[in-house]
């Protein structure tokens, strides 16, 4: 294994690299392709922190709980809210930053403020060639050149190894509350999580659990204390005539835990998939997979089912628009292929990034 | 400002060309008269000027296609156009050129509100896409100050903000799907009404690639509840780096209004004998507006005044009705059009760590002493968006060019900040021969490397983005 401890290293280890390497951040998704594994758990350390300017500078290898405490010193956070893969695949390891942006890592707050890929604000990285490449930078605002951030977050270090990365971070709420509404079938959960988030009361969270016996709908809100008891107030009248006993609670932290990392699949058996659509297609995916086991977060539009293995369920879904992720299992390529046109432009891009087909090879394309 | 030598070639093949397009537009969709090209020879970076060989003004994507498909085949350069508004000449032609317009592609193709999206064709101007929506109580989130005239096209080329983007992000973070024709006329479809991407995420890529990679015609934009209510204050202070201070410490605080607008002596002092705002008469000026219901807009908003007055400010007037918020907006809002009065500017857009606001605020009017141009500074404090105005004489010669140099030295020092060259503008020909200051060379080459992928033989908009000197091999001579 190797494992660099500056980026120029890096560079050196992936320029007279013989054949694919395995990028490896916390080692908490398990990516299951063969090669030298390229640890990036060298790389670490908080460049920069500015609380006034919401702004976090990270080494890639930077253990996300390092920067979560940091942040908390100041009241500040990650809103992004990315989500904890560990008890869903089984395995141990410590998050890493870099890991974070390579994957586009999100939560239940995405629906509101944004994924990953929206708070990344610059990286750098290291091509398949070896070669050092900085993108954006740590300012809110840039329009500079071609939006590589974007095409970074997200390619799961086939494009590049991520070597830096600096973030927008947001306030800690004061308050926050949450409405829950039970009993309420599928159809009627998505119209109810609509109507909570088409209204102006700034909801951060809509999820529904279904698969218990009572089946809940939750609606988040974040704020002052007076704005939440507020717009809690306002909400429990949007939401009534779902029907359904609503009911709120205060202290929110394990229940959306618990939709961000799908506690309810932990240490079941068969395949697991994460599914975008948008939202109101949620029930005709429910209906079209049949699953074991089913969660709707951001509304209804982020399907996550648990499936016997093998299931093919692309091939259930023709006519739904979106993408689906086999998070785990084998069998099905991992990520979504793309149409014939979209899919050239994705070659050209990994062509140009690593000519040499050796980062992560193929874990995007089968 | 140098641009390239047009090929002889194809304006030999002009009448071949336009007898082409005319083969898949209909007759008043091709303008090709020396007259009527004149009107599409700049954009709102009016002192560069060059008329096309032709201008197209297609209706469907599938036009759109056709007429790609037709100056790839002939080898024609292709520079698409929005409404035109760009402060960085990203719709300047060559003269060798076939603009390529979306005015008349302005249709609502679908509108959902359980899902809160909207999708449109991207000739549709910015502010028409909350109009279509606003009756049911919704709005499109970017801002950007032309948004009367400037078409979505142009908000996705060029990755647009504006003043509420402190809360509501900018372009990108409220894009979610395109249709682009590519330089080849093949369509491709990217994104759509679900979140993120199934893979790479180009959609990313495309916003922000100023029409370098592709034309896109239809976009998939969120759409949002308009909030309950809006309110802002207004805090003068006597110095400028209490001002940024004060900017620092209300973020920090966990408020986050959806706009902090900046202005300087210059630009209150200007504005104020323009729009009789009844601004006081002091160094720097914030303006912070807050959303929500009528308690909630006076939680915040007490809570700014509270970090405010820590500051010594010299005055601060919270507005508590619609009549006194647009008086306060009212200065803030004619400042452009103010300083036009005055003399003739440049905008600069240069963006900032917000805690380098002080540094730069003196190094700024250290410039303008030394270069003799005054400058007046309005902004996005919130964000670090920096608005420079550069006054000078158009018709004293030399002037814009003393002008420009300045220009480039205060966009420098924004980098040197740990900044960029432009925030919301767009790079275009006006920051172009800068990028080399922002980026190393292997920084440039990937994103070079991405034009060749879209673009191979470079022209869509060939000349913007990246020197001259530096996209010289790859261009189409």
């Amino acid at each position: 294994m190797m494992t660099p401890t500056s980026e120029q290293e890096l560079s050196e280890y992936v320029s007279q690299a013989k054949g694919p390497l395995v990028i490896k951040g916390g080692g908490t998704r398990g990516v299951g392709v063969d090669g030298d594994v390229l640890n990036t758990g060298g790389l670490t350390g908080i460049d920069l922190y500015e609380p006034g300017a919401l702004t976090v500078v990270a080494k890639a290898g930077t253990a996300l709980s390092a920067i979560k405490t940091t942040l908390a010193g100041e009241r500040q956070r990650l809103a992004f809210e990315p989500m904890d893969y560990r008890g869903l695949l089984g395995l141990k390891g410590e998050p890493t930053i870099g890991g974070i942006v390579a994957g586009n890592i999100s939560g239940p707050r995405r629906i509101q403020v944004g994924a990953a890929r929206d708070f990344t604000l610059g990286v750098r990285f290291v091509d398949g060639q070896g070669t050092i490449v900085k993108n954006g930078g740590r300012v809110m605002k840039n329009v500079t050149g071609y939006d590589l951030v974007k095409l970074l977050s997200g390619s799961w270090g086939t494009l590049g190894v991520l070597s830096e990365v600096s973030l927008k971070v947001l306030p800690m709420p004061e308050a926050e509350a949450t409405l829950c509404v039970h009993g309420l079938g599928v159809i009627d959960a998505v119209g109810a999580m609509a109507a909570a988030l088409g209204s102006p009361y700034d909801v951060s969270g809509a999820a529904h659990l279904p698969n218990d016996d009572t089946g809940v709908t939750m609606i988040r809100v974040e704020g002052f204390t007076d704005s939440v008891s507020y717009r809690t107030a306002q909400l429990r009248e949007t939401l009534a005539k779902f029907g359904g006993e609503i009911t709120v609670i205060e202290n929110v932290d394990a229940a959306w835990a618990t939709v961000r990392d799908v506690k309810n699949f932990h240490g079941k058996d068969g395949d697991v998939w994460r599914i975008s659509v948008k939202p109101s297609d949620g029930p005709a995916v429910l209906a079209a997979i049949d699953p074991l086991e089913v969660q709707f977060d951001w509304a209804g539009g982020l399907v996550w089912v648990r499936t016997e293995q093998g299931t093919d369920v692309r091939a259930k879904l023709s006519g739904i628009s979106g993408h689906a992720t086999l998070v785990r299992g084998t069998g099905q390529p991992r990520f979504q292929p793309e149409t014939a046109g979209v899919a050239a432009l994705s070659a050209g891009m990994r062509q140009q990034f690593d000519p040499r087909g050796i980062l992560n090879a193929g874990l995007m394309t089968a | 400002m140098e641009m390239p030598v047009p090929s002889q070639s194809v304006l030999a093949r002009k009448s071949r060309v336009v007898e082409r397009l005319q083969g898949v537009l209909p007759m008043d969709a091709v303008i090709h008269d020396e007259m009527e090209t004149r009107a599409y020879e700049c954009d709102a970076l009016t002192a560069y000027r060059c008329p096309p060989m032709a201008a197209v003004l297609p209706t469907t994507t599938k036009e759109v296609s056709g007429v790609l498909r037709i100056c790839h085949e002939e080898g024609v350069p292709v520079v698409p156009r929005g409404s035109g508004t760009s402060l960085a000449g990203g719709a300047l032609p060559t003269a060798d050129c076939v603009i390529l317009g979306v005015a008349r592609m302005n249709d609502v193709i679908e509108t959902n509100y359980p899902d809160r999206y909207i999708r449109v064709q991207t000739g549709r101007t910015n502010l028409s896409v909350t109009g279509a929506v606003e009756e049911d109580g919704f709005f499109y989130a970017p801002d950007p100050s032309s948004q009367l005239a400037c078409a979505i096209a142009g908000n996705i080329a060029m990755n647009s903000g504006g003043a509420h983007c402190l809360k509501y992000g900018v372009t990108t973070n409220n894009l979610m799907g395109v249709t682009m024709v590519l330089m080849t006329g093949e369509i491709v479809e990217i994104g759509g009404a679900h979140l993120d991407a199934g893979n790479l995420d180009l959609l990313g890529l495309i916003c922000g690639s100023e029409g370098q990679l592709g034309v896109v015609t239809e976009a998939t934009l969120r759409i949002l509840h308009k909030p309950e209510g809006a309110r802002p204050v207004l805090v003068g202070f006597d110095d400028n780096e209490v001002a940024g201070a004060c900017v620092s410490d209300i973020i920090k605080a966990g408020v986050l209004p959806v706009a902090i607008e900046f202005m300087d002596a210059l630009c209150i002092k200007t504005c104020e004998e323009f729009a009789q705002a009844g601004y006081p008469d002091c160094q720097a000026l914030l303006i912070i507006e807050v959303e929500g219901s009528e308690a909630e807009i006076d939680d915040q908003l007490a809570r700014i005044v509270k970090i405010a007055n820590q500051h010594n400010p010299v005055e601060v007037r919270e507005s508590k009705s619609a009549e006194e918020s647009a008086a306060i907006w009212l200065g803030r809002k004619s400042a452009f059009g103010a300083m036009g009065q005055i003399s003739d500017y440049m905008c600069l857009d240069g963006t900032i760590p917000v805690s380098e606001l002080p540094m730069v605020l003196r190094r700024i009017g250290e410039l303008s002493d030394q270069f003799g141009l005054p400058v007046g500074n309005v902004f996005h404090a919130g964000d670090g968006n920096m608005h420079p105005l550069i006054l000078f004489d158009a018709n004293k010669p030399g002037d814009l060019e003393l002008c420009e140099e300045m220009g480039a030295e205060i966009l420098k020092l924004c980098v040197d900040a740990g900044g960029c060259l432009t925030g919301e503008h767009g790079v275009g020909i006006e920051k172009r021969d800068l990028m080399t200051y922002q980026y190393a060379p292997a920084d440039l080459e990937a994103q070079l490397a991405v034009k060749d992928v879209f673009d191979p033989h470079w022209l869509l908009n060939a000349a913007k983005v990246f020197p001259l000197a530096v996209s010289h091999d790859r261009r189409a001579e």
